[in-house]
């Protein structure tokens, strides 16, 4: 369903992405490792359409489009969900009203008559057990006051909502305790299809004792310079990042 | 035109109509005009160099040809009909004002009872006690000439008077209507005054009816007597062509607690000066505004809150979201005297411009005097938040709405303080179609329907 073919990504003149290869089939979970710097949150912004990145090489279809040419709202009007490693706090927008929106324009896109208020509601509770938030969103602005594994919980509460068909978790393990990461990583497995893919983005190995992945990539100074399956990332947990650069 | 040539005109205006315009007010009000007369032609039009109107250019607004009428307005159309607002399950006691005068003397009916609304003009006249007490007592005409100009001109408005332990829960409502087939002049005066233990809660809407230019100059006093409660939502909606200069000047005993809302949603300049004086231990006041600004508009607010007893608390906060051409200003000064101690003071003002052209002046203004004062104020000036549009959209909601929801989310602190549930979902509303460059009218308002 995703093709990246040697994209190349600069900031600022600056090139973070030397040549990204990757290809993402329904049903997969793939995880991208790598230190600080690597260009992971990067990669994320760029799949999810952030401008403040140049794209100067390469391509990337989303099945079979063009994704580069999308807008960011079309992108996730496709399917496209990032889960956001510090997610925007926007007081006076209530979450509520964030998630009908965004419903409402999915189902806009997809020529769907807006969502009726009770369905609305059924819908919300149903997904709210998926990351066991027990607390009252309705009136709660997006993210604001959030503690770091709430905010967290949201995004895959977010995601639990919006059912996209491939889910970029950037960092979502970042600042959990064992019990936030539990939740989480329950919830993106709960979410797992047959017919969705997921791309974890990590530092550290501990979120893949919860989110098994199919491959493992490790992306360091721009480039993925290994893959394979889930063994690798054990394998780094236990050598670290600089038997990598020594290859 | 210059500063000074308006000035001779209106003072020739003046001269011409004086016998005139002093015909219906009582000599509690007449008495006052010859001071404000000095004192006008002393202090002219303020013109950029006055360092309060520096960034408010008045006589790119002022200029121009206008009729003033010394009489109020009469048409062949039935106002009744037309002045309908319902605003769902806003029950009020609704007056209206035609052109600067009271439309209809008869007061509204089921009013507690010793609770007088009517015409100021007529106040006058009938309760003279009460008037001469508080008129002209808290507006400084030496201070500010158009406070000045709006004195020598005073012939109506509304005058509120809330007698000892009266609690209104049913707010009060004024309508203020620009009516004309010729360009007008309006000048307006107010006077409100709550005594002890009362409280009432009041709602101006501000209109014009037609396209024609209004300048209207508009002066309320406010008296707040010990540990009353006022609370007023005021709403500038007038066209484009249209200026309005409006001095409130607030006086409050202790214990007392006053707050505005001011939501200046369209007009072509829009000034608002408030002047507020502390003068009771244990006084709050709150003075809020939000106001919205595109094309060549002007919208200022200039503060003025004096903390003469301690103990006392003032808050002030005010946002704005301009766009296209228009320009924007606040000036907020807390003055705290000499050992009044125990002083909260607060400020803050935070604007969003939404283009390369929109600008905002805002100058925070402290002068304390001692040092048991706990006080703060911020002002920001910038652009909507990037990281937040781009969550939004990350979420498939368009560019476009998710702008609305991030300007919508900004004004929202200031509504939320709106306590009257179906006052504060009309003014959501009216602020929403605002931000989607919709005319902004309440819908069952038939006074839109007149005019545009």
């Amino acid at each position: 369903m995703l093709n990246i073919k040697n994209l190349h990504v600069a900031i600022e003149g600056k090139e973070i992405l030397k040549g990204i290869d990757l290809t993402v089939k329904l049903g997969e979970i793939h995880a991208i490792m790598g230190p600080n710097g690597s260009g992971k949150s990067t990669l994320a912004a760029v799949l999810a359409g952030r401008d403040l990145y140049e794209v100067t090489e390469g391509e990337v279809t989303f099945e079979g489009e063009d994704l580069l040419e999308l807008s960011p709202e079309d992108r996730a009007r496709k399917g496209i969900f990032l889960g956001f490693q510090y997610p925007v706090e926007i007081p006076g927008v209530s979450m509520v009203n964030f998630m009908k929106t965004a419903i409402n324009e999915q189902r806009k896109f997809n020529n769907l008559q807006p969502i009726s208020a009770t369905d609305f509601l059924k819908l919300m509770r149903e997904k709210k057990e998926v990351v066991e938030i027990t607390s009252n969103l309705t009136n709660r602005s997006v993210n604001e006051g959030f503690s770091g594994g709430e905010k967290k919980k949201n995004e895959i509460f977010q995601m639990a909502m919006l059912d996209p068909k491939l889910a970029i978790l950037d960092e979502t393990d970042s600042g959990l305790d064992i019990d936030a990461l539990r939740i989480v990583a329950n919830g993106v497995n709960k979410l797992r299809r047959e017919d969705n893919a997921t791309i974890v983005i990590t530092h550290y190995q501990r979120l893949l004792e919860h989110i098994i992945p199919d491959y493992v990539h490790v992306l360091y100074r721009g480039k993925i310079v290994k893959s394979s399956g889930k063994e690798l990332a054990l394998e780094l947990e236990e050598k670290g990042y600089d038997w990598l650069k020594e290859e | 035109m210059t500063t000074l040539e308006l000035q001779e005109e209106l003072a020739k205006l003046y001269n011409k109509n004086a016998s005139h315009i002093a015909e219906d007010t009582s000599e509690l009000i007449n008495k006052h005009r010859q001071q404000a007369f000095e004192d006008f032609k002393r202090l002219g039009i303020p013109s950029k160099k006055n360092e309060d109107y520096r960034y408010t250019d008045l006589m790119s607004y002022l200029k121009g040809e206008y009729s003033y009428e010394i009489a109020p307005s009469k048409f062949s159309v039935d106002l009744d009909d037309l002045f309908r607002c319902d605003i769902p399950e806003l029950d009020t006691f609704i007056v209206l004002v035609l052109n600067g005068f009271y439309y209809k003397q008869n007061n509204p009916v089921g009013l507690p009872e010793g609770v007088i609304i009517s015409s100021f003009a007529k106040a006058s006249i009938q309760y003279p006690e009460i008037v001469n007490r508080h008129y002209a007592k808290y507006a400084d005409t030496k201070l500010d000439s158009l406070a000045a100009l709006n004195t020598l001109f005073a012939q109506d408005g509304i005058f509120i008077y809330i007698p000892k332990n009266i609690k209104i829960d049913k707010p009060i409502q004024i309508i203020n209507i620009g009516f004309s087939f010729k360009n007008l002049r309006i000048t307006r005066r107010n006077l409100f005054v709550i005594e002890q233990d009362s409280s009432a809660s009041l709602l101006i809407c501000d209109h014009t009816l037609c396209p024609r230019s209004f300048i209207t100059n508009s002066l309320t006093e406010i008296y707040t007597g010990d540990n009353a409660s006022f609370n007023v939502i005021r709403m500038q909606n007038e066209n484009g062509n249209s200026s309005q200069i409006s001095n409130t000047f607030v006086y409050q005993e202790a214990n007392s607690r006053f707050s505005s809302n001011t939501i200046s949603l369209h007009g072509g300049l829009i000034r608002n000066n408030t002047f507020a004086k502390l003068n009771g231990e244990g006084a709050l006041n709150k003075t809020y505004g939000i106001f919205f600004g595109d094309n060549d508009q002007h919208v200022a607010n200039y503060t003025h809150i004096h903390h003469a007893k301690p103990h006392c608390e003032s808050d002030q906060l005010f946002k704005g979201i301009l766009d296209g051409n228009s320009t924007g200003a606040f000036n907020g000064k807390i003055l705290v005297d000499k050992f009044v101690v125990k002083t909260q003071a607060y400020q803050r003002n935070n604007n969003i411009l939404l283009s390369k052209t929109a600008r905002m002046n805002t100058k925070p203004q402290l002068e304390i005097y001692n040092d048991d004062v706990k006080c703060s104020h911020g002002a920001t000036v910038g652009q909507l938040d990037e990281n937040a549009l781009f969550y939004l959209r990350s979420r498939g909601i368009s560019n476009q709405e998710a702008r609305h929801l991030l300007m919508y989310a900004f004004a929202d602190e200031v509504i939320a303080d709106i306590k009257l549930d179906p006052l504060r979902q009309r003014m959501n509303e009216m602020i929403e179609k605002r931000l989607r460059g919709e005319l902004a009218r309440c819908e069952n308002c038939k006074v839109h329907h007149l005019g545009n």
